[in-house]
């Protein structure tokens, strides 16, 4: 039963990074930018996070160092797309290589040094109930966090005038920006949002999945997150699911790989990789359900007429 | 303050040619800056990042060899960006070029012969190509995103080479390092002027498929069928130009030339097959591309600039102490200018005070009357 539980938890652990990344470029995709830089803007988290918190010994202010670092790395991207109308795809791959290149030259020096770790969730009776007190009570705070958010986009964008506002101009922002509306505005607003996020979410990896810093510790996660969105068709609730998903496979080669199973461990490593791709497939098999979730305007730059 | 930007009439053939350089010379600007901050003399930095690399003829040498695979991959990535259609897995098309393209001396490291070296390289372009095939396929057939699909194939390609050399193709007698056997004198690529320095024939490939990927492009019906269905999908269908053959065209093409460079890369420069064979090629070689505004011959000097990036990262580890992530930086930086500095091309930019508006606005109306 210890067991069971322990791999529950690893799993939520090893979800909670990628939904909350997901779930931040959901934002940013809904009001119809593609931001491909979610990797470069999780792995400035990851150092912003283990940085912060290893010079103040608070992995709070950690925390809070990473949201900001990711914020600030995609206003630049913002500026970029926004402001100047560039290309948002080619902008978002050098917003990854700008990300890789900058945290491994801010961590050189924070290699192999401990980490301050999030302390988990501990309620005294609640958390000791047997079985079910540390899944619900006993985690770690960024993941009681990543849920709320969850709830509290899908209830934004679905239940609120603002989030009706924000999917029009995904939709069509020319017909947007024609009702009066400040789709640039707005497109900034969203575009940090989703790198606060992904801020957040590299700051988990780097305080709570592994108190540590690795160069390039992010591994792909930013990438798989982006294709997690697709996979929910742009739906909130989805992409929770599909983030467990996730989760539970790259814990389950992990735990094949302790194991000893007689599979070399570099092909149980590629498994999410391979399952990324084999989902993406299946999605986009069922053109109905993508056509009519991708937001129109998605990638296409705008520049207002005056 | 804002923004806004204005529509030229036309293209503006100035910043098109100007722009590269722009953005060239605000990347040494951010980058003297970004070196103060690490405390080192920007000039004294910028003269070790940018010039010391290349002041002697074994040193070009040393670019020659970091610009090939830059070039060869560019070249073909130009023809997947014209053609809208985005392939940024190169690196794992380089990687699984290289391993295919070892099959020969690695699995039969006797044989000998002028043969070897040619079925090599026609190997690793079959197999870059072939492996460009998959998203090419996902796409084609089933309307996958090839961005996600090709990016996530790069992870694949690189634990796959990291298996192979540790396990199947290890050098039994390579004390237990993860490494192939040496691969022997006629699986080498030559050495172009071997007196002077270790510049090989990968440099002289990557010319050859300039030039010849330049005249496709500017002379040939295939280029122009290329362009028409990026920048317009709907009017090349009714050309007759189908888009599902290009998205095969453009990834194979583009992932035989990436394969290519991968094997180059291994049986010039390497000389053996190892569990990193790439300091991120088929990355920065998108960089590349745009530099060289998706010109092939533009690309030759783009690759050749990138090429001193690495270098230059080298020399500033060595001689300065920072660490050589810092030609990451660089790269990117100089990505982020270029894409800026094309903006210019097509608009005008003017910066507009808050309080300017409401006489503008009245100026409009009157004009409007």
């Amino acid at each position: 039963m210890d067991i069971t539980v322990n791999i529950l938890m690893t799993i939520a652990t090893a979800a909670t990074p990628l939904l909350i990344a997901a779930i931040g470029e959901l934002v940013v995709e809904r009001s119809g930018v593609l931001n491909l830089g979610v990797e470069g803007m999780m792995v400035m988290g990851t150092i912003g996070g283990f940085g912060a918190a290893y010079l103040t010994g608070n992995p709070w202010i950690g925390l809070f160092a990473g949201i900001a670092l990711g914020a600030l790395f995609s206003l630049l991207f913002a500026v970029m797309t926004l402001s100047l109308a560039t290309n948002q795809v080619a902008t978002g791959l050098s917003l990854t290589i700008l990300g890789l290149g900058l945290s491994g030259m801010m961590g050189t020096n924070f290699v192999g040094l401990p980490g301050e770790r999030l302390p988990n969730l501990y309620i005294p009776v609640l958390t000791d109930i047997p079985v079910i007190g540390r899944l619900l009570f006993g985690q770690d705070p960024i993941f009681y966090l990543s849920i709320v958010l969850v709830i509290a986009v899908a209830w934004f964008l679905f239940r609120t005038r603002t989030g009706l506002t924000l999917r029009s101009i995904g939709d069509s922002h020319t017909s947007a920006h024609a009702l009066g509306i400040q789709v640039i505005r707005y497109r900034y607003l969203a575009v940090i949002f989703g790198g606060a996020c992904a801020g957040l979410a590299g700051a988990h990896l780097s305080l709570v999945y592994t108190p540590q810093w690795v160069e390039n510790m992010t591994a792909g996660r930013g990438w798989i997150a982006l294709a997690l969105v697709v996979f929910a068709s742009w739906r909130p609730l989805r992409v929770l699911a599909g983030a467990y998903i996730f989760g539970a496979v790259w814990i389950g080669q992990l735990h094949a790989q302790a194991f000893g199973i007689p599979v070399p461990s570099q092909f149980l490593s590629s498994l999410p990789y391979l399952a990324t791709i084999v989902v993406l497939v299946l999605i986009s098999r069922n053109k109905r359900l993508t056509m009519m979730n991708t937001p129109a305007s998605l990638g296409q730059p705008f520049v207002p007429d005056r | 303050m804002r923004l806004e930007l204005v529509k030229r009439p036309q293209r503006s053939m100035l910043f098109s040619m100007l722009s590269p350089f722009i953005a060239f010379a605000l990347t040494i600007i951010a980058g003297a800056i970004m070196f103060a901050f690490l405390g080192v003399n920007p000039a004294t930095a910028l003269f070790t990042y940018f010039i010391s690399p290349i002041t002697e003829v074994w040193q070009i040498h040393e670019l020659a060899i970091k610009a090939a695979p830059l070039i060869l991959i560019a070249v073909g990535l130009s023809i997947c960006y014209r053609a809208n259609i985005w392939n940024i897995g190169a690196e794992g098309q380089f990687v699984f070029g290289a391993i295919i393209g070892s099959i020969v001396p690695v699995l039969y490291p006797e044989l000998q012969g002028p043969f070897v070296l040619p079925m090599m390289l026609l190997m690793g372009m079959v197999g870059g190509a072939l492996y460009a095939g998959i998203p090419a396929f996902l796409k084609a057939r089933f309307g996958t995103n090839e961005i996600l699909t090709s990016l996530m194939l790069v992870y694949v390609a690189q634990l796959f080479l990291d298996w192979m050399v540790r396990g199947p193709w290890r050098d039994p007698k390579g004390f237990n390092f993860p490494q192939t056997v040496q691969f022997n004198s006629s699986a080498v690529l030559p050495e172009l002027m071997p007196m002077s320095g270790r510049a090989n024939l990968g440099f002289v490939f990557a010319l050859i498929a300039a030039v010849l990927v330049w005249f496709m492009m500017s002379r040939m019906l295939k280029g122009f069928e290329v362009r028409v269905l990026g920048s317009s999908p709907r009017a090349g269908r009714f050309a007759g130009f189908s888009l599902n053959r290009m998205v095969f065209f453009a990834f194979m093409l583009s992932g035989a030339l990436a394969g290519l460079a991968g094997i180059s890369e291994v049986s010039g420069a390497i000389g053996q097959l190892q569990p990193s064979i790439s300091p991120g090629y088929g990355f920065t070689a998108i960089i590349v591309a745009f530099l060289g505004r998706l010109n092939p011959l533009g690309i030759v000097a783009a690759g050749l600039v990138l090429g001193l990036t690495y270098l230059g990262g080298e020399a500033a580890q060595s001689v300065l102490g920072i660490s050589d992530k810092v030609a990451r930086v660089f790269q990117g930086m100089l990505l982020f200018f270029v894409l800026g500095c094309d903006t210019l091309i097509h608009y005008r930019i003017r910066l507009v005070g808050l309080g300017a508006s409401k006489p503008q606005v009245a100026a409009k109306l009157e004009e409007a009357r």
